[in-house]
């Protein structure tokens, strides 16, 4: 009880003191300081702000994007440089494994008409040697068919001789021979 | 004394001086009007001494105030507006310092004085009225006249507009007033319940926990207003800067 009623008695004190314009914000006694010294204050406030916190921070934060920006440019730059680098690795070996297929078909050629001169060389003398063995052979059976004639002669004589006693005249042997051989 | 709600809001003079019967006295708000402004300059200017190009703790807070007006009056006036960006920095820093100046038990709030937001809110207008006349000159009317409007029905939204043009001050700066005012009146009543019901014995002693609570709650609230009203009154100074640059909307 006795805290309500000093509190009433507070809130009315000043009203009763000060009357009508005891309410601080509306009290225009006050306007001017409050006025000037907000003028100096906030005027202050803002040529620190304009002339030197501002700048400041935008410098700062122009500074970082154009760092950002200039890393990234260089990021750019170098990872194309990789790609050119990688390409022309890639076209230089692709060049060398033409190269190579082209020298290795080459030299198969090569080799492949090499072989086929060698063989038909060497068919080419066989044939040859083989034609000479032939006549050779033809040769050799002619003489020993005229051969044969004369063996079949003396041996027909010398049987005639054994079996007669007198060995037939040449004429003779000649007739009956070609007559048994044909 | 102490339970009087309004005695917080006092202007008691510290060095008076007085000029051609006009009170220029430097008293407690002229303090902290200097107190507001001496620590957001110190602020900004000491964090960003270093000029990191990565940031400390203390400067990334800085910039992200330089960042956070930038955004706000870039997307509000485009980047044309950026020529009121000192201004527009200064406003929201010196409001949100002098409002948060205020959170300080026995600290005086510079902005609960309506002269202070109106002055600030009538530099803000006088700002737009001037840049957009001598930018625009007469086709800064036609902020009043929005095209599209048939000419029938100008003779009805013409003076709307005036009016809308013309209570804009007070609304800036009574909205930034009113709220830190009773925002600090409504904290000072129910700190004074903790005191009053702690006199009236043991049960008030156990319900003045109800009143505590609700302080605790109100502080953390008028945390959020001060920020909050600084950044409304900034944005709102956005807009009608957008005014002054594209009168025709």
């Amino acid at each position: 009880m006795a805290g309500t009623s000093d509190t009433n008695t507070q809130l009315h004190i000043p009203a009763e003191e000060i009357g009508a314009g005891n309410f601080p914000p509306f009290d225009s006694s006050t306007y001017a300081s409050q006025l000037l010294w907000l003028a100096i204050t906030f005027g202050v406030f803002y040529w620190i702000m304009k002339n030197v916190a501002v700048p400041r921070i935008a410098g700062i934060l122009e500074d970082r994007r154009d760092r950002i920006a200039g890393d990234l440019g260089e990021a750019n730059r170098l990872k194309q440089e990789t790609d050119d680098a990688i390409a022309a690795y890639e076209q230089a070996l692709a060049e060398a494994r033409a190269k190579a297929h082209g020298i290795a078909h080459e030299t198969r050629e090569k080799l492949k008409a090499e072989q086929n001169a060698r063989r038909d060389k060497a068919e080419a003398e066989l044939a040859e040697k083989l034609a000479a063995a032939e006549q050779h052979i033809a040769g050799v059976k002619s003489d020993a068919m005229a051969k044969i004639e004369d063996i079949a002669g003396d041996t027909t004589s010398a049987l005639v001789e054994a079996l007669v006693g007198k060995a037939p005249t040449k004429t003779d042997l000649t007739k009956a021979m070609k007559s048994a051989l044909n | 004394m102490a339970n009087d709600p309004i005695k917080q809001f006092e202007i008691q003079r510290l060095f008076p001086i007085e000029v051609g019967g006009l009170d220029f006295s430097f008293t407690n708000s002229s303090l902290f009007m200097v107190a507001t402004v001496a620590t957001a300059a110190a602020f900004l200017i000491m964090t960003t001494s270093g000029r990191g190009l990565v940031p400390s703790r203390m400067q990334s807070v800085s910039e992200l105030a330089y960042e956070f007006v930038a955004g706000m009056l870039r997307s509000s006036a485009g980047s044309e507006g950026m020529r009121f960006f000192p201004f527009v920095f200064s406003l929201f820093m010196f409001v949100l310092v002098a409002n948060l100046y205020g959170m300080f038990p026995y600290f005086f709030t510079v902005t609960s004085h309506i002269i202070v937001t109106f002055a600030l809110a009538m530099l803000v207008i006088g700002t737009v009225t001037i840049y957009g006349l001598m930018r625009h000159g007469t086709k800064f009317f036609h902020l009043f006249a929005p095209s599209g409007v048939p000419p029938v029905l100008l003779v009805i939204v013409a003076p709307i507009e005036v009016i809308s043009f013309l209570s804009r001050p007070i609304s800036l700066s009574v909205r930034l007033f009113a709220n830190m005012l009773a925002g600090h009146i409504t904290l000072k009543v129910f700190a004074g319940f903790i005191v009053s019901m702690t006199a009236a014995g043991a049960v008030g002693v156990a319900g003045s926990i109800l009143p505590l609570l609700m302080t605790v709650a109100i502080t953390a609230l008028e945390f959020l207003v001060s920020f909050l009203q600084a950044y409304v009154f900034t944005v709102l100074t956005c807009m009608y800067l957008n005014d002054a640059l594209h009168p025709s909307h």
